[in-house]
């Protein structure tokens, strides 16, 4: 005889899990119950969504499903923001959720919610356990929706009759998931592929946009080996950061709304735009009709809904990037003669850089950019939502994929800390930071409990500015500086931390910030750096919502005559080119 | 902007009528009718869904069905031959007498079946394209048409050609 918890925590074992982030509750006992001598290991947070985000950071920095735990009803709708965020972003989990018992659905029981219903919009599938024979099937069915084709969040419901329910046999499970429904194609087709060749060897102007999609399908190396074999200047999105190098000497940055200047103007004169594993989002587009203008285009996606959703393409090709990648690979033949178009690239990148002042203020850009130069550009960085995360995309030099977890699509505040602590668990040597705002920070800031009680090394830096920072900036630009409610008042975070027991620093003077990280990441376990910023600092440069990508304000042009003499840095190794301080 | 018509195959399973629907809310397509029964394949049903849009809408509709796990075969088969039929029940106004006589020779001439006759209406029970169907009730509007139901269009393929699980 075997209950469905039992059952339930068996097959999850099985699937590889070793660790899930929950908060418990009535109707979900059993699960507990059957955790609690279960190898599988539980970190209680202290709020569910804190949950979702954790499994979600956990699977961004492994690859692996994350996997989150609820009770019934208040216990699920509080994951409904983390799950959401998950399927924005394809990222594989599995949602488990109480359920009142089979007798009393639909009654509006205590603590009841339709959450496959609530969540229907926002899972890749989802399931309504009914019996406890089906337990076994669906969790492996769960993991395996979750992890194939385009990932994203699978939800279990499981009401309590059928985890405390006790079945005399198991039925066997088949060896591989079949579902009639459900064959994602992985091998691009090959006479696409012949035409997207065809196309790249006769473009001259050519760029790769390459996304989350590069990721995810681990194709980063091969999409590094086609950009250099090609001589194709590379810009990612922001889900696609860390898939190339961010010094490589074809790397433009990040485009779109806040994206480099260079990488937003190769793109509107390229002739080729090699999209990979991206999905032609507003915030990268800007308006759709000047995008990328002269360009024919060449799509690699898993998902088929993606590929002509937004934007025609010319060549669109089903599958997974990494396959499609390697076939090209096979076939494509060393380009040197697109020199030309690279010292185009090259000249935008000398003449619009990123940049910040540096006169002694205490700037966000500099604490991200000393942050990445002490951890290399290693570690993993994960940010909230706003000015923060735009700072860190555009100044931390990544270097390796799953090294940088953000909200994407969704742009959740509040996902940052508890990703970050899922991320820790997913690979426990690295440094995992937080890059927060200090709105941000306290949308979960109730999971200094959760980091407090294990003593999670992760540190926090709060960029606080004492607004909502992005929203500030859009009042500013956009409403005739009207800062409607986006003012927040002083928090004294060090005092927070400490009465959680956590050690933690502030910093208001810009010589102070080398100092203040090297302590932050010398520390053992988890801290709290609030560093008060500049208030008023805003993301530049910045595409108005519904521009074209090309028609950017706010952005740094260096004079003719500092470009003359500046050619002389490109020989000291240490130059990034695109990135100033002036 | 056109109706097309989509022949889906579906798991037969509770809340798939809920992601389909919800799936055309969500994204704002718009469903003219849909019609959904059990089928000749063990554990699946099939959907005869109309939808109005340009050929870009339909193929978006067309490839997100598909991503429902839940479905398992999307064909867009409005410019096959197909058989379209649909059934509806039209209460109309008909007095013993004339106006009764007059319903009546309209039902016959779109063969339509009296199925109900009570003392100041009758039901017609007519079948065909949804435009016999039109016409039908446009002729009968001047009696007065009380209630009308009909259960959308289903259609299926002419000749040995079917719509088959191989998604
Ligand atoms: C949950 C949620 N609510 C509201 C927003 C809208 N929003 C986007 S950025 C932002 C301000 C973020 O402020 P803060 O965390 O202090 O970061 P900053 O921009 O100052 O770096 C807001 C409110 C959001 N993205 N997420």
């Amino acid at each position: 005889m075997k209950t469905g918890a039992k059952i339930l925590v068996e097959g999850l074992q099985r699937e590889g899990v070793d660790i899930i982030f929950g908060y418990p509750g009535g109707v979900i006992l059993p699960v507990y119950d059957e955790l609690y001598d279960s190898p599988i290991r539980h970190i209680l947070v202290r709020h569910e969504q804190a949950a979702a985000h954790a499994a979600d950071g956990y699977a961004r920095a492994s690859g692996r499903v994350g996997v989150c735990l609820a009770t019934s009803g208040p216990g699920a709708c509080n994951l409904v923001t983390g799950i959401a965020n998950a399927y924005m972003d394809s990222v594989p989990m599995v949602a488990l959720t109480g359920q009142v018992p089979t007798s009393l659905l639909g009654n509006d029981a205590f603590q009841e919610a339709d959450i496959t219903g609530i969540t229907l919009p926002v899972t890749k599938h989802s399931y309504l356990v009914k019996r406890t024979v089906d337990v076994d099937r669906v969790v492996q069915e769960a993991f395996y929706i979750a992890r194939t084709g385009r990932p994203g969040p699978v939800l279990i419901d499981l009401p309590k009759d059928v985890t405390a329910g006790q079945i005399d046999e198991v039925p066997p499970l088949p060896e591989k998931v079949h579902l009639r429904g459900y064959q994602p194609t992985l091998k691009g087709h090959t006479r696409q592929i012949d035409k997207a060749i065809e196309l790249i060897e006769k473009a001259e102007r050519p760029v790769i946009y390459a996304g989350g999609g590069i990721i995810t399908s681990e194709a980063s190396g091969e999409m590094v080996q086609l950009a250099e074999r090609l001589l194709c200047p590379v810009t990612t999105t922001l889900m696609g950061l860390g898939s190339i190098p961010c010094d490589h000497p074809l790397n433009l940055g990040m485009l779109g709304m806040h994206g480099t200047a260079y990488a937003n103007y190769a793109v509107t004169e390229s002739d080729l735009l090699i999209a990979l594993g991206v999905r032609f989002d507003d915030r990268v587009t800007g308006k759709l009709s000047t995008f990328a203008p002269h360009a024919q285009i060449i799509h690699v996606d898993i998902d088929p809904a993606e590929i002509g959703k937004n934007k025609k393409v010319d060549v669109p090709i089903v599958g997974d990037l990494r396959s499609v990648l390697q076939t090209m690979l096979h076939r494509m033949k060393k380009r040197d003669d697109r020199k030309h178009w690279l010292a185009k690239v090259r000249a935008w990148m000398r003449k619009h850089p990123l940049s910040y002042k540096s006169d002694g203020c205490l700037r966000p850009q500099y604490v991200i950019q000393e942050l990445s130069n002490l951890l290399k550009g290693e570690g993993i960085i994960v940010s909230e939502v706003g000015q923060n995360q735009m700072w860190t995309a555009q100044w931390y030099c990544f270097r390796n994929p799953r090294s940088w977890l953000s909200s994407g699509g969704l742009g959740t505040m509040g996902y940052g800390f508890p990703a970050a602590i899922g991320a820790h668990f997913a690979r426990p040597d690295e440094t995992v930071v937080d890059i927060a705002g200090d709105g941000s920070f306290q949308m979960n800031i109730q999971e200094l409990g959760t980091v407090a009680a294990n003593n999670i090394p992760v540190k926090v830096v709060i960029l606080n500015n004492m607004f909502l920072g992005m929203v500030r900036q859009w009042q500013e630009l956009f409403y005739d500086h009207r800062y409607s409610y986006t003012e927040l008042p002083p928090v004294d975070f060090v005092g927070i931390a400490k009465a959680y027991g956590i050690d933690g620093l502030r910093v208001e003077q810009s010589e102070e910030v080398p100092s203040a990280l090297r302590t932050m990441i010398e520390t053992e376990g988890p801290f709290i750096l609030d560093v008060r910023i500049e208030r008023e600092e805003n993301v530049f440069p910045m595409v108005p919502a519904g521009a074209a990508i090309n028609e950017m304000i706010g952005g740094h042009v260096v004079p003719e005559r500092e470009l003359e003499l500046a050619a002389a840095e490109e020989g000291d190794a240490t130059f990034r080119p695109g990135r100033k301080a002036v | 902007m056109k109706a097309h018509t989509l022949s889906v195959l579906v798991e037969n399973r509770a809340g798939v009528l809920t992601r389909v629907s919800g799936l055309f809310a969500r994204r704002g397509f718009n469903i003219e009718s849909l019609a959904v029964g059990a089928s000749e394949l063990p554990g699946m049903s099939r959907m005869t869904i109309v939808v109005i849009g340009d050929d870009a809408q339909v193929e978006q509709v067309m490839k997100q069905l598909n991503k429902l796990i839940d479905v398992i075969k999307v064909s867009d088969i409005t410019e096959s031959e197909i058989v379209d039929r649909e059934l509806a029940l039209i209460k109309v106004n008909a007095e013993p007498g004339s106006s009764r006589s007059e319903v009546m020779q309209i039902a016959s001439i779109f063969r339509a079946q009296i199925v109900d006759v009570g003392a100041k209406t009758v039901v017609l029970q007519v079948a065909g394209d949804p435009g016999k169907i039109e016409a039908l009730e446009r002729l009968l509007r001047q009696f007065g048409v009380k209630e009308l139901i009909r259960t959308g269009k289903i259609s299926m393929l002419r000749g040995a050609k079917t719509v088959q699980p191989t998604k």
